[in-house]
């Protein structure tokens, strides 16, 4: 087929289910449709060769926001049934169009006064590239050239989880997130779980490893890590830790730990605040990431685990 | 010999490309979650095994192809376990109506 043709009617879809999302009344379908909007776009990413985009735009922007909006929409339906739904005023309407129009014709300007060819740094990430040991332009951007990005990063995902726990009442505090699953040790679900479960985490190590050279990364290796985790706990094979734990508590703060150590460490000695002396470079990167791919596998669990709810 | 296995290759994907556009059918006009997804389970099993066939004589490498087979597997795996959440949790809706 001819690849314009194609690329039009990605575009066209694209736009179609983000107006759906807006204008549909049922909190479900809006999320559903979400989550096929998220898949499209990760499609045009693969079209456009940001492979590494695509995965985190499949595996964050759709599934895992997927997943905690279906939770949202669960929630709103059970407790805030009968609530009365106050209809927004004219005014603000108006104003938010207005915003909206504005925003849109920026982009739209910017966009359209790109000129012949579009600004870029990838000649100058990709001359770098040496000096980090890495093979993947996008990983040595994440994790050395924009590094302090990544450790606030780091830093805001556990903000969220405490954001969402504070919520916890005063005798669940400390306790376990959500409800005990109940689910048949011998049944169909238990099954598949037991048999997925150690080819998942071991696919989700892959591709932690392997974002170093080729697309992947500690962000799409544990969000797979992640999923394998909650499958096990929907499965009933495992109980979702409490948040008393020291072990998890440890983990959920490792991450940034280790990053901010290198780089004080790195500060001491002359160098600059993570800035990677090129002899130990790779050995420093792997070593903030695999602290970086347990923090945030740990981390989307309790995030979809969400507020403690019981003792335990 | 080429010519062959190329019309080999295109067979198979036709095939599973029909088993897609069948499980797409069903999801849309089966009446109830259950069969909806009993129609989507012809899409992931058949039809993406039939292309990954069909996929198979055209990659370079063994590593390559054994890649394709793991995809399918994992499709397998993922998409049962899926559905056996899927269907509990309709299961548990029932009961509360």
């Amino acid at each position: 087929m001819n690849p314009v043709v194609l690329d039009l009617g990605i575009a066209l879809l694209v736009v179609a289910i983000a107006a759906f999302v807006i204008f549909t009344r049922d909190a479900y379908a809006a999320v559903v449709a979400f989550v096929a909007y998220g898949l499209l776009v990760s499609l045009r990413w693969v079209m456009l060769h940001a492979v590494d985009v695509a995965m985190t735009e499949a595996a964050i922007g759709s599934g895992l926001t997927g997943v905690l909006l279906l939770g949202t929409a669960a929630r709103l339906r059970d407790e805030c049934a009968d609530a009365p739904t106050a209809r927004t005023g004219t005014g603000l309407r108006v104003v938010a169009g207005i915003v909206a129009l504005t925003v849109t014709g920026l982009l739209v300007a910017a966009v359209v006064g790109f000129g012949e060819t579009a600004p870029t740094l990838a000649p100058q990430a990709a001359a770098a590239l040496p000096a980090t040991g890495l093979g993947n332009p996008v990983t040595a951007v994440l994790i050395a050239y924009r590094a302090t990005d990544t450790l606030l990063e780091k830093v805001v995902l556990v903000l969220a989880l405490l954001g969402i726990w504070s919520l916890a009442a005063d005798d669940a505090w400390g306790g376990r997130p959500g409800r005990k699953q109940r689910a048949d040790p011998d049944g169909g679900l238990a099954y598949f779980a037991r048999r997925l479960v150690p080819v998942g985490v071991l696919v989700g190590l892959y591709v932690f490893w392997v974002g170093a050279n080729h697309p992947g990364g500690a962000f799409q290796g544990a969000t797979i890590l992640a999923a394998m985790w909650l499958l096990a706990m929907m499965a009933g094979l495992a109980d979702v830790p409490s948040i008393r734990e020291v072990r998890v508590r440890a983990v959920l703060v490792a991450g940034a730990a280790v990053f901010l150590a290198v780089g004080l460490a790195l500060l001491g000695l002359g160098d600059g605040f993570l800035a990677y002396p090129a002899a130990f470079a790779k050995a420093l990167i792997i070593g903030i990431e695999v602290a970086m791919t347990a923090t945030v596998a740990v981390t989307l669990v309790l995030l979809i685990a969400g507020t403690p709810e019981r003792r335990g | 010999m080429n010519t062959l296995v190329t019309l080999a290759s295109a067979g198979a994907i036709t095939a599973g490309l029909f088993f897609f556009v069948a499980g797409t059918a069903g999801l849309l006009r089966f009446p109830d979650t259950l069969t909806r997804l009993h129609a989507l389970t012809k899409a992931d099993n058949l039809g993406l095994g039939l292309i990954v066939l069909g996929l198979l004589p055209q990659v370079d490498g063994v590593l390559m192809g054994l890649k394709l087979v793991a995809v399918w597997a994992l499709v397998l795996f993922a998409s049962a376990a899926v559905s056996q959440l899927i269907a509990r949790a309709s299961y548990r809706d029932r009961g509360r109506r």
